[in-house]
């Protein structure tokens, strides 16, 4: 058995991809058929991902891998391949149950959407590219399939696409991430030529085994560095996170599922999967890459979370708290808290998941409203919604015990207190625990507390195919916190590859009271500012320049439009004028130097030549006609010349002697 | 078994010119079926694991001026010889075409097999040149606005080209007395000129082929021609005619002036990055469809000679060289495929619409669902998704030039990013947003147009997935060319 799902793990990505292909090929009536097949594919998928996480549990650490040749170039051959360790096979379950749980959400949710068999067959195409990265052994398949993924958000993102916007979000979201992705390829080239390898695993060849980080020596820095702006890229880190608030134009279940739990989580799951180039040369876990990776981490955690607070759109708010989020993994996993940061991947998986299925089913129910302001009071009227965004909301903003996003915070937080270089890390974190209680509890009572306002007056809870998925997503979030406590930290130990104990003395720890605290100001500070909020934002009354500051996403979409984007078409058009004018300009003088010398010498040939051949031909015809003239037949001229020519022959020689 | 390929072609001209003018095409096509059928055959007869030359014919022909007819081929050959049989049935395929235009076709199809298992110098230029001349005529002729500007300087600088080549190639014969590439190769190994006389027989050649690639900056002639050009002769004249410039670099002046390369290898390296990354900012600029796809050919054969440039560069480990050859000729195919795709697909929007502005399209993919997706895979392809046939070619040239020459390749991966944006704004334009009212009766894709449409699409994603079968092809060609430069 065991050898049996390592051999053939490609069937976990393959099945989704098998499921959308035949989608694709289905009529676009065929609605039910699509979604059936769907969801299928997504169950399979699941089955075997359990089926594969079995083995992993056998010893700590276990790890498995199958490599193969994709193709012989010259006399080299180019080999890929697949591996099984806790860190693929928890990604996989966790990948699969969330997936699954989307899949079935949007039966209900893209119910009236004509194009209702094309929306299944992207989400199974999606879920295939993304299973496809996590199971890599090899760089570039993880590549490969990264830009695939890149490919189903493209789709995704613009699927509604009459809408221009939609349009123009997907277009920003894929070049934004492929700027990332630039230098993610070179990072690939250059661990090629230094390593001589892109496995991961070879049985001690691979480039993250001793023997490649030893050939790659100090580039493995930069190496690194270029690899993570990949991951910068596609998890949505500042500078270039700009495009995932857009990607909200997408259907909801695509933000859950893509925007979410999956897609962004990829550049946290990259940075973890081949963490030993990060790391490789650490003096006390500190290296130049690992430092880079806190610091664009940090900006990002605290940056998203500000502007989380000053957003109206509900979905945004979630998109920012998602940025945030990131961020917070790249510091866990830059501070050496690898196994901390995966947990809160995958705790975040769930409950994030299950936040933005929870706004999708406010959206369904006040008619596509996505505007909080307009919302309210909905606590009564969607209950199950309501009490599952609640534990979501408890996962997000960090509270402990019941909920395992507070347990996965914690321990980031805890890690945090141990780099060496800088504690501002660490208390920029807890400051960060601060504002995403804050947010969460101001979209808590916009949405749910409160009088009804406009779009709330007609608000009905949601079917039950998208309430139960709600309600799957909350269970897990829930059962997940008791493999995260610190009396008990299996999920800690199983990515680690060490074995869990049981010490209940662990579970009160000083960091516990801590960011209890924290939460507790955050929610109590939110209840405070919140709690009458009427159509206007108190924090907009009191400092209305702040608050526009934020709201406008502290203007750097502007800013990259007039630098960076600005410069480049600049340089587009320069280009053409180049080609237009000097390029071609130069080829045109040359032809004109052709011309005119073709001029020239037709003129040199009229005016010069032919008219001196001409003119010769002119005297030779006169001295002709002279001739002839004498010519003229008749004796009697010829006489008189013969006589003349005598007399004047006689008066010479008369003359002589 | 090749000069029956090559003679094919032209006996098809021959009864199409007698035919009646509608089973013109018809008869190129059935024809084209035949020739198919012989490159079929040739494959098979071609020992993927044998290197050298295969299958040669020669003859004497003019010995007093080195001129013998002599054929065969090597991996490359083949590779560019069934690459030219697949372009063109579907060139075919894209328009109604005449009795004269279909004779040209196949005359020049017969001219191209000619030049790529040519292996005289004479014989190689005679066909070489036999293949401009129906082009210079189909533009001439049958093209779209400013043909006859278009035509004259498509013909005039290549032919000027041509004519330093040829005199490269005379100074050559008089040094060394032969025009037998094989020998010609084995001598360049040495250093096959000295002093000036070298540098003057290497620019020669360098020009003419820099041109005909094109190679930046001589490349100005290309946007405009294609730009005019038939939709069927624009797939040509960029899946195989811009061909013939590649395959004289690896061909000519690569095994003949290693040295000279060498010496020149930065600025070489040089005027590829700045085919790559200029050739695709200003098709950014452009807003006519046929002519920023013009220009992205020009980028995508910019990789080729980023890639040629590394191979020779001194430094070169043999893996790299590998890499580096096998993407070339991986991007040579990859190319021809998917090129002469998106001139089809432009060439089906302006059948449709009369006009090819990036403006005068919106919100097709609401009308033409088919039409939007296949030719978006053709798009994937060309700005280098993997899983599809572009990836593979540039993965393995970028891999072979970083070892060499690392930060222009960096420099020049900017090109793989500004396909992108160019490519998604096409999409944006074109496909998405609401249905522009001059496109509401569109029909979709017909049959006729998916017999062209889902055999080059399975071609990319078979090249994509599975490579290797690509690679059997050529392999043993690059290994040996490799010990060539090693």
């Amino acid at each position: 058995m065991n050898h049996w799902i390592v051999a053939n793990l490609w069937l976990i990505p393959a099945i989704p991809l098998a499921a959308a292909l035949s989608i694709l090929c289905l009529n676009s009536s065929r609605g039910k058929g699509a979604a059936a097949l769907a969801v299928l594919g997504q169950i399979v998928a699941l089955v075997m991902a359990v089926i594969a996480f079995v083995p992993t549990l056998q010893a700590p650490g276990w790890r498995a891998f199958h490599n193969f040749t994709w193709f012989t170039f010259g006399e080299q051959a180019l080999r890929i391949g697949w591996v099984l360790d806790p860190l693929a096979a928890a990604m996989l379950v966790m990948i699969t149950l969330v997936g699954l749980c989307i899949f079935v959400f949007s039966v209900g949710y893209m119910a009236d959407d004509k194009n209702f068999t094309r929306f299944f067959a992207y989400l199974s195409f999606f879920s295939a590219a993304m299973l496809g990265v996590v199971i890599a052994n090899s760089l570039l398949l993880l590549f490969v399939c990264w830009e695939l993924v890149g490919l189903a958000s493209y789709l995704l993102i613009g699927f509604w696409i009459d809408k221009p916007s939609a349009a123009a979000a997907a277009k920003k979201a894929f070049i934004t991430t492929r700027i990332g992705d630039i230098g993610f390829f070179l990072g690939i080239l250059w661990l090629y030529s230094g390593s001589g390898t892109l496995l991961f695993y070879d049985n001690g060849h691979g480039c993250l085994e001793n023997a490649g980080l030893l050939l790659l020596g100090a580039s493995a820095t930069f190496v690194a560095l270029l690899i993570f702006c990949g991951a910068v890229g596609k998890s949505g880190q500042f500078p270039l996170h700009v495009w995932l608030p857009d990607a909200m134009e997408g259907p909801t279940p695509v933000s859950a599922l893509i925007h979410a739990a999956t897609m962004v989580a990829a550049g946290v799951f990259l940075v973890a999967r081949v963490y030993p180039l990060f790391s490789a040369g650490a003096i006390d876990g500190v290296t130049p890459s690992l430092t880079v990776v806190v610091s664009i981490g940090v900006i990002t955690a605290v940056m998203a979370a500000l502007i989380a607070l000053a957003q109206f759109d509900i979905k945004r708010i979630l998109a920012y708290s998602t940025v945030s989020q990131l961020g917070l993994m790249m510091v866990s996993l830059g501070v050496g808290g690898v196994a901390a940061g995966i947990m809160h991947l995958i705790a975040h998986g769930f409950f994030k998941a299950l936040l933005f299925l929870g706004a999708g089913s406010v959206i369904h129910g006040c008619d596509h409203e996505q505007d909080i302001r307009k919302m309210g009071g909905l606590r009564w009227l969607m209950p199950v919604t309501f009490l599952t965004y609640a534990i979501g909301m408890m996962n997000l903003s960090g509270v402990p015990f019941f909920f395992s996003g507070g347990w996965t915070k914690e321990e980031i937080l805890q890690a945090t207190t141990h780099w060496h270089v800088s504690h501002l890390p660490h208390y920029l974190m807890l400051v960060g625990v601060v504002l995403t209680a804050l947010y969460m509890t101001r979209q808590m009572i916009y949405v749910f507390f409160g009088n009804k306002r406009a779009a709330s007056t007609h608000a009905h809870e949601s079917p039950r195919v998208m309430t139960m998925p709600l309600m799957m997503l909350a269970g897990c979030s829930i059962v997940l916190s008791i493999a995260l406590t610190p009396a008990w930290p299996w999920l800690h130990s199983y990515l680690n590859g060490e074995p869990a104990h049981f010490h209940i003395a662990r579970l009160i720890q000083p960091m516990l009271f801590v960011s209890l605290a924290l939460v507790a100001a955050g929610i109590g500070l939110g209840w405070l500012i919140y709690r009458n909020v009427a159509e206007t934002d108190p924090v907009e009354q009191a400092q209305p320049a702040l608050f526009h500051f934020l709201e406008s996403k502290m203007w750097l979409d502007e800013l990259y439009d007039w630098t960076v984007i600005g410069l480049s078409k600049m340089a587009a058009r320069l280009s053409d004028w180049m080609d237009r004018n000097v390029w071609d300009g130069l080829v045109r003088a040359f032809a004109g130097l052709g011309q005119f010398f073709g001029i020239f010498s037709a003129d040199f040939d009229e005016r010069g030549i032919n008219a001196g051949v001409d003119e010769a031909t002119g005297g030779t015809r006169g001295l002709g006609r002279l001739m002839s003239a004498l010519h003229s037949g008749q004796i009697q001229t010829y006489l008189r010349a013969a006589a003349v020519s005598v007399l004047a022959l006689l008066i010479l020689y008369a003359w002589l002697t | 078994m090749i000069t029956v390929l090559i003679l094919m072609p032209l006996v098809g001209a021959f009864f199409v010119s007698a035919a009646q003018p509608n089973y013109a095409r018809r008869m190129a096509l059935e024809f084209n079926a035949i020739t198919a059928i012989l490159v079929f055959m040739l494959w098979k007869n071609f020992d993927s694991t044998a290197a050298g030359l295969q299958l040669v014919e020669r003859h004497a022909w003019i010995p007093a001026i080195g001129a013998e007819y002599l054929v065969g081929i090597d991996g490359l050959s083949l590779l560019l010889v069934i690459l030219t049989s697949l372009i063109f049935p579907f060139a075919f395929l894209a328009q109604r075409m005449g009795r004269g235009s279909c004779v040209l076709m196949l005359i020049m199809q017969s001219a191209l097999y000619g030049t790529f298992t040519a292996q005289n110098f004479i014989l190689w230029f005679l066909f070489y040149e036999m293949s401009l001349i129906p082009a210079f005529l189909l533009i001439k002729i049958w093209g779209g606005e400013n043909r006859d500007r278009a035509a004259t300087k498509f013909f005039v600088y290549t032919f000027l080209g041509s004519v330093a080549m040829l005199l490269s190639f005379l100074g050559i014969y008089f040094a060394k007395g032969t025009f037998d590439f094989a020998t010609l190769a084995d001598l360049g190994k040495h250093g096959l000129l000295t002093g000036n006389m070298a540098w003057f027989a290497f620019a020669g050649i360098f020009l003419g082929l820099a041109v005909k690639v094109p190679l930046f900056p001589f490349h100005t002639w290309l946007p405009d021609a294609y730009e005019t050009a038939p939709t069927g002769v624009a797939m040509v004249l960029t899946g195989v005619l811009s061909k013939m410039g590649v395959y004289g670099f690896v061909r000519l002046l690569l095994p003949l002036f290693p040295h000279e390369i060498q010496v020149l290898a930065p600025w070489l390296l040089g005027l590829a990055v700045c085919t790559i990354v200029f050739a695709s900012l200003a098709a950014w600029a452009q807003s006519d469809l046929k002519r920023m796809v013009a220009y992205l050919s020009i980028n995508h054969l910019g990789y080729c000679m980023l890639g040629l440039f590394a191979v020779t560069a001194r430094s070169s480990s043999l893996i790299d060289m590998h890499a580096a050859l096998s993407g070339v000729f991986m991007q040579i195919f990859n190319h021809g495929i998917t090129a002469a795709a998106l001139f089809y697909y432009v060439g089906l929007l302006e059948q449709r619409r009369g006009l090819r502005g990036i403006d005068d399209f919106g919100g097709l993919m609401q009308r033409t669902p088919l039409l939007c997706g296949w030719m978006s895979v053709a798009m994937f392809s060309s700005l280098g998704l993997p899983g599809l046939n572009g990836f593979i070619g540039e993965f393995l040239i970028f891999k072979g030039s970083f070892a060499v020459a690392a930060s222009f390749t960096a420099v020049a991966v900017i090109g793989l990013l500004v396909t992108a944006i160019v490519f998604m704004r096409m999409m944006q334009a074109l496909f998405s947003g609401p249905l522009a009212k001059s496109c509401n009766a569109f029909p979709d894709l017909g049959r006729n147009e998916k017999w062209v449409v889902v055999p080059v699409t399975l071609i990319m994603f078979a090249i994509g997935i599975a490579p290797q079968f690509m690679f059997n092809i050529f392999n043993t060609t690059v290994i040996q060319m490799a010990r060539l430069f090693a």
